[in-house]
């Protein structure tokens, strides 16, 4: 299954976001938030970020979803062989990947139902 | 100095200056920041810059890329905001292109700030006028390659892209920001000094410090 990992620059805010994606999608998904820096302020720790790769990573490719900011950057370092950053809305475009994630789509097909998400209309 | 004897030493001397200057214009950074962005650049250098000082107190790299390249990897891990990947990116890139080479002549230096350069612009894929500190390290690139194939010597070299970097910073002023937390703001972000150019103007002029100590 995809493994996917919400980067925020906010602790919190990464873990609530990943609570309500479980809520939504399920709670089967390797799904890992990583928010905040290694002292719990404001930012991105790189090694955070890394340890959730890890844990999410179950062979079938990891999708980082970054909010803004040093988040995109930290992402981009991540970057490589089976680890893609999804450039989509940070709480839609994690339901979407969980919610098709849990299908055991694969690593295109997760990536494509974020990239949707953009599209997303609410009224 | 002779025209190609930057050693490690020399590079050591930078960054040890470059800590020192970041540590005593933490303020002002954090200021700049705090006008366009969220006030932290200047703590986040800081504290980069801090651990990069315990990192070389463990082990003493033997080669002025392995010594960048140990920066790099440091302010990757430790700084926190965009400034890490950033900077991180830009000495790691500097320092892979030196390789194992133990000195350094002019024309590699200017080689390796085009690479740091390379690096920033494909993490962040800011242009020049966007409002970044790329529009210090450009100018300063392009000053340090000019002095190289004029066959200056480094002291020359060096003054050239440091006086490049600083004008750099401040034609940042009037500029709207294109990149960065800064672009959120718009036109708002207009009448102040980006604070990721003007810490790359105060990096280089560490490095003019230091060579005509």
């Amino acid at each position: 299954m995809v493994g996917i990992v919400l980067i925020s620059h906010s602790g919190p805010l990464a873990a609530e976001v990943a609570v309500l994606a479980t809520q939504i999608g399920g709670t089967g998904v390797p799904l890992a938030a990583a928010g905040g820096t290694d002292d719990g302020g404001v930012g991105t720790s790189p090694s955070l970020v890394e340890a959730a790769i890890g844990e999410v990573d179950r062979g079938d490719g990891v999708i980082l979803i970054p909010d803004l900011g040093s988040s995109v950057l930290t992402a981009r370092l991540m970057e490589g062989p089976g680890v893609v950053i999804a450039d989509v809305p940070f709480v839609e475009g994690a339901i979407a990947a969980v919610v098709t994630a849990g299908t055991g789509a694969s690593l295109e097909a997760v990536l494509a139902a974020a990239e949707e998400s953009r599209n997303f209309r609410k009224l | 100095m002779g025209a190609a004897d930057l050693d490690t030493a020399f590079f050591a001397a930078w960054i040890e200056e470059a800590a020192r200057t970041v540590g005593a214009e933490k303020e002002w950074l954090t200021r700049l920041d705090a006008a366009i962005g969220d006030a932290d650049h200047g703590a986040n250098l800081d504290r980069g810059f801090t651990a990069i000082a315990q990192a070389l107190a463990g082990t003493e790299p033997d080669t002025p890329g392995a010594l960048l390249a140990l920066v790099g990897s440091t302010l990757i891990r430790k700084v926190g905001g965009a400034s890490g990947p950033l900077y991180g990116t830009a000495f790691r890139e500097a320092g892979k292109f030196l390789g194992d080479a133990s000195e350094v002549s002019v024309a590699d230096l200017a080689a390796a700030l085009q690479a740091a350069l390379d690096g920033v612009q494909r993490l962040g894929s800011a242009a020049e006028g966007d409002k970044t500190m790329v529009d210090a390290l450009a100018p300063a690139v392009r000053a340090m390659s000019l002095a190289a194939q004029e066959g200056k010597e480094p002291e020359e070299a060096i003054g050239a892209a440091a006086s490049a970097a600083l004008a750099g910073a401040e034609a940042t002023i009037p500029m709207q920001a294109r990149k960065g937390r800064a672009s959120y703001l718009g036109p708002r972000s207009v009448g102040h000094e980006d604070p990721g150019a003007a810490s790359t103007a105060l990096i280089l002029a560490a490095l003019r410090t230091v060579v005509t100590r």
